[in-house]
């Protein structure tokens, strides 16, 4: 029971981690590398607000959903949508945006370092114990995980209950055909984009409460979102949430009951053993 | 990435109170290499430890003119590089330095593997590398080999002897159980500690209830604690490194870990594990220390955070900043830049710093090194050494409030 808690949690925190990629990923078509510094700077957000005035992650999150929404529009639109524009195919736009992407992210490393340096960033906000069946759980992670589940559970109903949602989706599956009824394909892409790296630095805000940041942690980051979007598959909300609970699970299992050292070694086999049979991903749509 | 940092501003703006005759301007500034992440894993410690002091060291120096070099004084221009904590980039900045940029002398680099990397090539081109944040156990093998490299921070087997030496005494004087819960970083540091630890700790008698290693970077401890804590321990020992010596504390805070020895290892030293965790890391043991009372080092953490707005970590700083001041003793006594006397002269001679006195053994180790420290009242001070004054008596933790 404790395990299953802890690794729902952890799950949680990994779904705020891979949510923003998988937007960004499944319905704007760009493979972000960046998308680890996005979340960094979320978290260096939090950190400054928090320690300047003693203003709550909680409420940083509004300053910084904005923010990072308008700022990740302007990469989009300056710098990502040249490669759309002239990408052949859709392998053709994914290497571009690997590229470009990877460059981003070392110019967004090192704004990050010469604005905040390089040290490692913590402060402590609400790391206080809470009870819940006889066990002791963080209570700054119990709410990250909440916010998780309100930010997923608002994404899934927006993008399968709302017209605008729908006409997204509809992007994911095909650009093409999207066009053909009438659907702004490239201002809904750009929006697709910029709300994923807004919910990706919302995540970094919550998530920093707990984990120690520096400017050069965002690899690590993108890295397990990665193998979570890819996991779940792509381009379906319901994916990464799923493959990111299984990975909290497996991973509190055994580091629980197996060997703490063993942690990355199950999270690469799960990924391996998923693709080996369900190569799209546990939601994705076999390509045709 | 390189850039070069020019300090002129800062001595310009100095000399002109009126501190050196006008032929200073006459001489030419001595190039010093100084090689360091600045992105990477290691950034954030570098950024603690080792750039800050480099900027100070400089400003120093500047400050008062210069190095003098027989007579002369000669200010000190430092060219800097980030080696991205890729130990490949350390050695191609240390051979760009001495071939392209014509370093006078060339700052060791930061972190043992980069040090042991980059000692072929200071030895090559004879640079004298005094290092500050190299732990490793070959010290005899290194200095043989390399005869220009010297060791200022000590062993492994040092280091972790130390900190079981106090668990021993405790148990001695009855204090705690001999029950140990000990885990370690999967890294080499993590792993290397914990291999010495073990057959120490069995030797002295301790019954270690609970061992197991973690991945560098996980993202959840609770695990890792909620199995120490239910081994029920006296002493918890963890070979850390930074993100997980925090996030150890902070899940051994939520979980309450009734323990009454809590160690976790790097960065427990750093100024920013006493602002984070306040009140919560009374007591807490870690790697390192200084004679936190002492004049000489509240002296230079006035300086350090008046000149780079950050406070200085209670261990290596202050070492990388004497590891620095060697290098200008050594300079201005023999009255040269030529690297085998400056060399030499490290080898044979007692140097004054802000640690204390240092001096060589035949190994070219500096034998007196602290080893552990204790948070107590906002100040992490030094309660080990192999050979240091200072030293105050260790407490036990009770809580976590």
């Amino acid at each position: 029971m404790e395990i299953l808690i802890t690794g729902l949690v952890l799950g949680g925190t990994y779904a705020l981690i891979a949510m923003g990629l998988n937007l960004q990923y499944g319905m704007a078509r760009i493979m972000n590398l960046a998308n680890g510094e996005v979340l960094v700077a979320g978290g260096f957000a939090a950190f400054w607000f928090y320690t300047a005035g003693q203003i709550s992650p909680l409420l940083t999150v509004f300053i910084v959903a904005p923010l990072a929404f308008v700022a990740n529009w302007l990469i989009y639109v300056i710098i990502l949508r040249p490669l759309v524009k002239r990408a052949k195919s859709r392998g053709q736009l994914e290497v571009d945006s690997i590229l470009t992407t990877f460059g981003l992210s070392f110019i967004a490393v090192g704004v990050m370092l010469a604005v905040f340096g390089g040290d490692y960033f913590s402060y402590s906000f609400l790391a206080t114990p809470v009870q819940l069946f006889g066990d002791t759980y963080a209570l700054n992670r119990i709410l990250a995980f909440l916010s998780a589940v309100v930010i997923c559970g608002a994404l899934y109903l927006w993008l399968n209950h709302s017209r605008t949602g729908m006409s997204v989706r509809a992007i994911a599956v095909s650009p093409d055909s999207a066009k053909l009824v009438g659907i702004d394909v490239p201002r809904l892409s750009a929006i697709a984009f910029a709300l994923g790296g807004a919910v990706t630095a919302v995540g970094g805000t919550l998530i920093s409460s707990f984990l120690t940041l520096d400017a050069s942690t965002g690899v690590l980051f993108t890295l397990k979102a990665l193998i979570i979007v890819i996991m779940g598959g792509v381009g379906d909300v319901r994916g990464t949430i799923v493959a990111a609970l299984m990975l909290g699970i497996l991973e509190t299992f055994v580091a629980s009951v197996i060997d703490p050292g063993l942690t990355l070694a199950a999270a690469y086999a799960l990924f391996v053993i998923i693709l080996l049979f369900r190569p799209q991903g546990l939601f994705g749509r076999k390509t045709t | 990435m390189n850039r070069r940092s020019i300090i002129q501003m800062v001595s310009a703006a100095t000399l002109a109170t009126g501190l050196v005759a006008s032929a200073a301007f006459a001489a030419d500034p001595l190039k010093i290499g100084a090689v360091a992440p600045k992105t990477g894993p290691l950034a954030g410690g570098a950024a603690v430890t080792f750039w800050p002091n480099v900027q100070l060291w400089a400003s120093d120096v500047n400050g008062r003119g210069g190095i003098n070099v027989g007579g002369e004084m000669r200010m000190v221009e430092i060219i800097e590089y980030d080696d991205q904590t890729n130990p490949g980039e350390t050695i191609k900045a240390v051979q760009r330095l001495a071939t392209q940029d014509n370093a006078d002398f060339i700052l060791a680099p930061y972190g043992t593997g980069f040090n042991i990397a980059a000692a072929p090539i200071f030895a090559r081109y004879g640079y004298p590398m005094v290092t500050h944040t190299a732990i490793t156990d070959q010290i005899e093998d290194l200095s043989a080999k390399f005869p220009n490299m010297y060791f200022t921070l000590g062993g492994a087997k040092g280091l972790v002897g130390s900190t079981i030496g106090i668990l021993e005494k405790l148990h001695a004087d009855g204090a705690i159980n001999n029950k140990v819960a000990m885990v370690n970083v999967a890294d080499a540091f993590g792993i290397e500690m914990a291999e010495v630890a073990r057959p120490l700790l069995e030797e002295k008698g301790f019954d270690v209830v609970y061992d197991t290693s973690y991945p560098l970077g996980t993202q959840d401890l609770s695990p890792v604690v909620k199995g120490a804590k239910a081994a029920a321990p006296d002493s918890f020992l963890a070979w850390s490194y930074p993100p997980d010596t925090f996030g150890l504390t902070e899940q051994a805070m939520i979980e309450d870990l009734d323990v009454k020895v809590y160690y976790n290892a790097v960065a427990t030293a750093f100024p920013a594990y006493g602002g984070k965790f306040g009140a919560a890391a009374e007591n807490v043991l870690g790697t390192g220390g200084v004679h936190a009372d002492g004049a000489a080092f509240k002296e230079y953490a006035a300086r350090h955070e008046a000149v780079t707005g950050a406070k200085p970590d209670y261990w290596a700083s202050a070492m990388a900043y004497s590891s620095f001041q060697i290098l200008v003793q050594a300079i201005e006594a023999t009255g040269t830049i030529d690297r085998e006397t400056v060399s030499k002269y490290i080898d044979e001679n007692t140097f004054d710093t802000v640690i204390g006195d240092i001096s060589f053994d035949e190994n070219n180790s500096n034998a007196a090194f602290w080893t552990v420290g204790q948070w107590q009242g906002g100040v992490f001070k030094g309660v080990a050494s192999t050979g240091r004054d200072g030293a105050v008596p260790v407490q036990l933790k009770s809580g976590w409030k």
